[in-house]
């Protein structure tokens, strides 16, 4: 890996570690010794173990459930069924979007993989055993596996369970302005249009979701063990759904194997496995299988969009219009913001800069698993970001353009931020063709351009594409921005204990990113606390400050913020401690991190730990003893981390594969706070990214059996095939947070699929390709230059 | 993983082996490498009631070379293969198919006479062995050794002529004078099995024309397909380009590809032609070379 820098130089020494600094990884310590502590290393005494009976059909009325033989077999322990659950109001849960999701099936089942019924047995082998002999009478019903079939007239009705539910709609919503859009398109010399479906796929992290419950049926104590990126949000969910006292409920997120948005929503395992600890008094695990997890978890994508770019022949955009219909499975499950039921896909508008946009989408149910929000995506701004990045392409290609000189042309420019774009965002800060430039400094960009003029001459396909994408991440505003009415700010609490030792807590979760370093190095910045004398504590509710959890790149923006801001509260307290101690007003200090002094006498100074030592020890009169806070930090805006991606491609026109040959990727997301761990999110970016456009995604049959339930059928790219990536960065800092840090995590998911596509397209562009839809699979390739063959 | 519930032997001797398959014969499967068993265990698609682990037995690992052939026994995994010099110096077919199997995990586990008494028709090394006619070699207590030529061998797709009461105990391939050898493989990503797999093998007379020739093809068919037709065009000519598109053409209209997620049929019976041409101008240069 190379990697071009452009950041400042850090503050504090390598051992404080503070900003900047490539301080390794605390955690990794316990992970890569094998002292971790995952869902599945968590045994209690007397522990049962529970194998949910999953719907083999995507669509079907249930007429009856056999429980008898499987409750007969030796060692199960019970058998659940949804209308046991219904007895204690529990069939059927909220979710995280509003809607409702079934927890065991009554009526039918909407899905295949859909959870029908529980197996409670003494060893998991036996409860598998058991769940082969629950007997389901199913009556098959037509399944609608697109959103188009789910919309056109006589289409079953999925959502029969939702009173005067007439159609499939899950919702409809739109954002922009229809009357200046349409102004903008009436005086455009050129439209250029894009239809393209992004895929359904899945986050697939390693460790699958699981849930040990241990609910006490005497003190009514439940301690729920759980793979989840949201604790908090959870257990108020819990509280809401089964009815329990929320102080009663502990949520305990151990150690995460990977998140990336799949650990967000509650599922139906974690409920019927907490209903029957409570109901068999004794603790129960559930553990999915690797197909369970591909077939009924969070997935990913699956949006149908068509977009309209309205052009000038010079190469100005004027106006953009898009049209989205989602496949949202049975459920609209979700975790969108109340406000936008798109999520934030109204982002399409980009990096560019133009009066007017409209964009409308349709939410429909379809006889799939549902989810949608997850895989690294900031509420649906993958989506988004890949089309507008895509139509760009294609507008330069109509016009004569070099795609790049397009984008120059239409860029918003530094002085416009803060920038209000067409459909309502306030984007704080960047610089776009400073990322742009870098990136094709980097690659050799007109070098390359002319080994393509040379290579089309000899009949060689190769392609050079770009993205150039702007994010929006870190909900968010209170005002703007809740999860089933929870606010999204986020949370820190602070000790600093008598020996300067120090211990961090967080609303948020880690699932791999960090957190335990990178927040550590925070509060060595903002204190002179050493970051290894920072012990980060999250994914206990009963331990940790409220908060709305880890994912859509939000950790930094507001748990970042959030350790700032205590940080300071602790130093403001800290000063007085120290004039106490150096016997000086507080004015009269200044603060070099780590440590006050006597301004004007650098040798009369107190260290942030002898401060500490005094917080406990000799605090001054009339003041509270100890130095601890807490801060619950309400962003004033997202931030809007931005970068340019070039992609070269080699094409084999006699199968249709496709080589990366290079992939530069210059990201900027402010100020970065251990480059060593954003380098490591922006490569998992890149690597998914690559996945999504080269092989991976969920298909279904016309009945609605997912193909791609393993993975021999699920592709995860390894290291063999994921290309090798140089970075650069620039640094545009946030200027509305603390520390000018804007998120990362999803950066290189969300901009580099339209890289590695463009790339492909662009191979191919001088023969009139426009378009392959994702995963651009071989045979795609092989076919596009068939049917643009002379 | 949780599959049903099972026996589990692990004999010392080869002995042992051939007496559970004769007492138990059909309810017993032999664990090689496990890297097609147990998968299908895990999913509950076999249930055994019997696994006997040959993995103890010694004397059952070698590539050598024996009366005339390259002989790969019983216990050989994928991984020895790819790092055999008497395999690189013998047979480009199979070197160059070695790497193309599976991914480096499997390939430490997985043999290569498992892969085809298993006869997966997306299998690899069956399409290898057709292309070199080789044979298999088959031991039971009461029947002794047995020869069986690879094309009496494999049956069906999973499907092949060996009785319950037999253990495949070696693969071995002809050596040849002058000739060579080679595997295309269209994978979606390292460790997936072929959407299309085309093994060649030319052998030359000191005149230069083709004195033999093995062409088979992998995942196009239901089973691992041997075009006959395509090695018949080839033999007693010189080699030429136009020579390879003719056999290209005879492949890729004698197999029987279906459409899937991996690409419409028509797409893969292009890629058989491309492959073979590639694979015979990739084999000619190995046996000139
Ligand atoms: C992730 C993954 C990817 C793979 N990719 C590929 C690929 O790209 N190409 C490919 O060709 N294969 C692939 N395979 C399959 C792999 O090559 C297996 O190793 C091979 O098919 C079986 O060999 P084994 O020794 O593991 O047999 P086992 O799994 O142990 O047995 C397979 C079957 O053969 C029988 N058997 C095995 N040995 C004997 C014997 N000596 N005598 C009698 N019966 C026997 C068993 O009873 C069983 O029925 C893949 C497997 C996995 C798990």
């Amino acid at each position: 890996m190379t990697t071009t820098q452009h950041h400042h130089a850090p503050i504090t020494t390598p051992e404080v570690g503070g900003i900047g600094h490539n301080v390794r990884r605390i955690e990794d310590d316990r992970f890569i010794q094998g002292a971790g502590n995952y869902l599945d290393d968590i045994v209690l005494p007397r522990m049962l173990h529970m194998v949910l009976v999953r719907s083999p059909l995507a669509h079907a009325t249930i007429n009856s459930i056999d429980t008898s033989a499987a409750e007969a077999l030796d060692g199960v322990v019970a058998v659940v069924t949804g209308e046991m659950l219904a007895g204690y109001n529990l069939a059927w849960m909220p979710t995280l979007s509003g809607d409702t999701q079934a927890v065991l099936a009554t009526d039918k089942v909407r899905f295949q993989g859909q959870e029908v019924a529980a197996v409670i047995a003494t060893d998991p082998y036996v409860a598998r055993d058991g769940a082969e002999l629950v007997m389901v009478d199913y009556e098959p019903l037509d399944a609608i596996v697109n959103p188009m079939q789910g919309l056109e007239p006589d289409a079953p009705i999925i959502r029969d369970d939702l009173e005067d539910k007439a159609d499939n709609v899950a919702y409809e919503w739109e954002a922009g302005d229809a009357g200046a859009t349409a102004e903008a398109f009436a005086t455009a010399d050129r439209v250029v249009t894009i239809e393209t479906h992004y895929p359904r796929s899945h986050p697939s992290p390693l460790e699958t979701c699981g849930v040990v419950a241990d609910v006490s049926p005497v003190t009514g104590q439940a301690t729920i063990y759980m793979t989840s990126q949201a604790p908090h949000a959870h257990r108020t969910v819990f509280a809401l759904v089964a009815g329990l006292p929320e102080h009663n409920i502990r949520i305990i997120s151990p150690d995460v194997g990977g998140g990336f948005g799949n650990k967000v929503p509650v599922y139906p395992g974690y409920v019927v496995a907490t209903a029957a600890s409570l109901v068999l008094g004794a603790p129960v695990k559930w553990v999915e299988t690797r197909t369970e997890n591909l077939i009924s978890t969070g997935f990913a994508r699956d949006y149908y969009m068509k977009g309209e770019l309205a052009v000038t022949a010079e190469g100005k955009i004027l106006g953009l219009r898009v049209d989205m219909v989602s496949d949202q499975g049975a459920f609209y499950a979700d975790a969108q913001p109340t406000k936008t039921r798109a999520g934030l896909f109204h982002i399409v508008t980009g990096s560019y800069d133009y009066p007017a946009a409209h964009v409308t989408t349709k939410g429909v149910y379809t006889n799939k698993a549902p989810g949608g929000v997850a895989y690294r995506c900031s509420f649906r701004v993958t989506e988004a970001s890949f089309l507008i990045e895509r139509l760009v392409q294609n507008a330069a290609y109509e016009l004569g353009m070099d795609p790049a000189e397009f984008r120059k042309r239409n860029f918003i420019q530094p002085d416009q931020f803060p920038y209000h774009s067409p459909t309502g965002f306030v984007y704080d800060s960047g610089d776009y063709e400073t990322a742009l430039d870098m990136a094709m400094d980097m690659i050799g960009y007109e070098k390359l351009r002319a080994e393509q003029a040379r290579a089309r001459a000899e009949g060689r396909l190769m392609g050079i594409g770009i993205a150039s994408f702007t994010e929006v991440v870190g909900a968010g505003p209170s005002g703007e921005y809740d999860i089933l009415g929870l606010k999204m700010f986020d949370s820190a609490e602070l000790r600093v204990h008598p020996t300067g030792k120090a211990i961090l807590k967080l609303g948020v979760k880690t699932q791999g990113q960090g957190h335990e370093t990178t927040f550590a190095q925070i509060v060595a910045e903002e204190l002179g606390i050493p970051a290894t004398d920072v012990k980060v504590v999250h994914g206990d509710t009963d331990n940790t400050p409220y908060g709305l959890g880890t994912y859509a790149s939000r950790s930094t923006p507001t748990a970042g913020a959030a350790t700032s801001m205590v940080s300071r509260k602790l130093r403001s307290k800290a000063r007085e401690i120290a004039a106490h101690l150096l016997e000086a007003s507080p004015e009269d200090l200044e603060w070099e991190v780590g440590a006050f002094h006597v301004r004007g006498s650098p040798e009369s100074s107190v260290t942030i730990q002898e401060v500490a030592f005094a917080a406990y020890t000799n605090h001054p009169p009339g003041m509270e003893a100890g130095l601890e806070g807490v801060h619950y930090y309400d962003p004033p805006n997202m931030t809007y981390p931005f970068g340019s991606y070039i992609v070269v491609v080699d094409l084999d026109s006699g199968t249709g594969e496709w080589k990366v040959r290079r992939m530069v990727a210059v990201d900027d997301c402010g100020v970065r706070i251990n480059p060593m761990i954003v380098d490591g999110q922006i490569h998992g970016g890149l690597a998914e990214g690559f996945a999504m456009s080269n092989m991976q995604w969920i298909t279904f049959d016309e009945a609605g059996n997912c193909i791609g339930s393993n993975f021999m059928d699920y592709l995860v790219p390894t290291a063999w095939e994921t290309p090798r990536f140089e970075l650069g960065e620039t640094v545009t800092p946030s200027p509305h947070h603390p520390i000018g840090a804007k998120g990362v995590g999803e950066s290189a998911t969300v901009g580099s699929p339209a890289a590695y596509v463009n790339a492909v397209i662009d191979a191919l562009a001088h023969i009139g390709v426009r378009n392959i839809d994702m995963p651009v699979l071989p045979d795609r390739v092989w076919q596009a230059i068939r049917d643009h063959a002379e | 993983m949780y599959p049903r519930a099972f026996d589990y032997v692990a004999p010392e001797t080869k002995q042992e082996v051939l007496d559970i398959l004769a007492e138990r014969g059909g309810e017993v499967k032999v664990l090689a490498g496990g890297q097609s068993l147990i998968p299908m265990m895990k999913l509950r698609f076999a249930s055994p009631g019997t696994l006997v682990d040959i993995n103890r037995l010694s004397g059952l690992d070698s590539i050598d070379i024996q009366n005339g052939h390259l002989r790969v026994q019983a216990l050989a995994r994928h991984s020895d293969v790819v790092r055999s010099d008497v395999v690189a110096a013998e047979n480009d077919a199979m070197a160059s198919a070695a790497p193309w199997i599976a991914d480096p995990l499997v390939r430490n586990l997985g043999t290569l006479c498992g892969s085809v008494a298993h006869h997966d028709p997306e299998g690899d090394w069956a399409s290898v062995m057709l292309a070199c006619d080789a044979e298999v070699v088959a031991e039971s207590r009461d029947g002794g050794e047995r020869v069986i030529p690879i094309a009496g061998f494999l049956v069906d797709m999973f499907t092949t002529s060996l009785q319950p009461t037999e253990l495949v105990t070696e693969v071995r391939v002809p050596r040849y004078r002058r000739g060579g050898g080679n595997y295309q493989k269209l994978e979606r990503k390292i460790g997936d099995y072929a959407t299309v797999g085309v093994a060649t093998h030319l052998e030359l007379d000191d005149a230069g024309s083709i004195s033999n020739a093995g062409i088979a093809l992998t995942s196009v068919y239901a089973h691992n397909l041997k075009v006959t037709d395509a090695e018949q065009a080839l033999v007693g000519n010189a080699p030429s380009v136009e020579l390879f598109a003719e056999a290209a053409r005879i492949a890729a209209a004698a197999c029987d590809p279906t459409s899937d997620v991996r690409g419409s049929a028509e797409y893969k019976r292009d890629v058989v032609r491309v492959f073979t041409e590639r694979g015979l101008t990739a084999s000619l240069a190995a046996a000139q070379g």
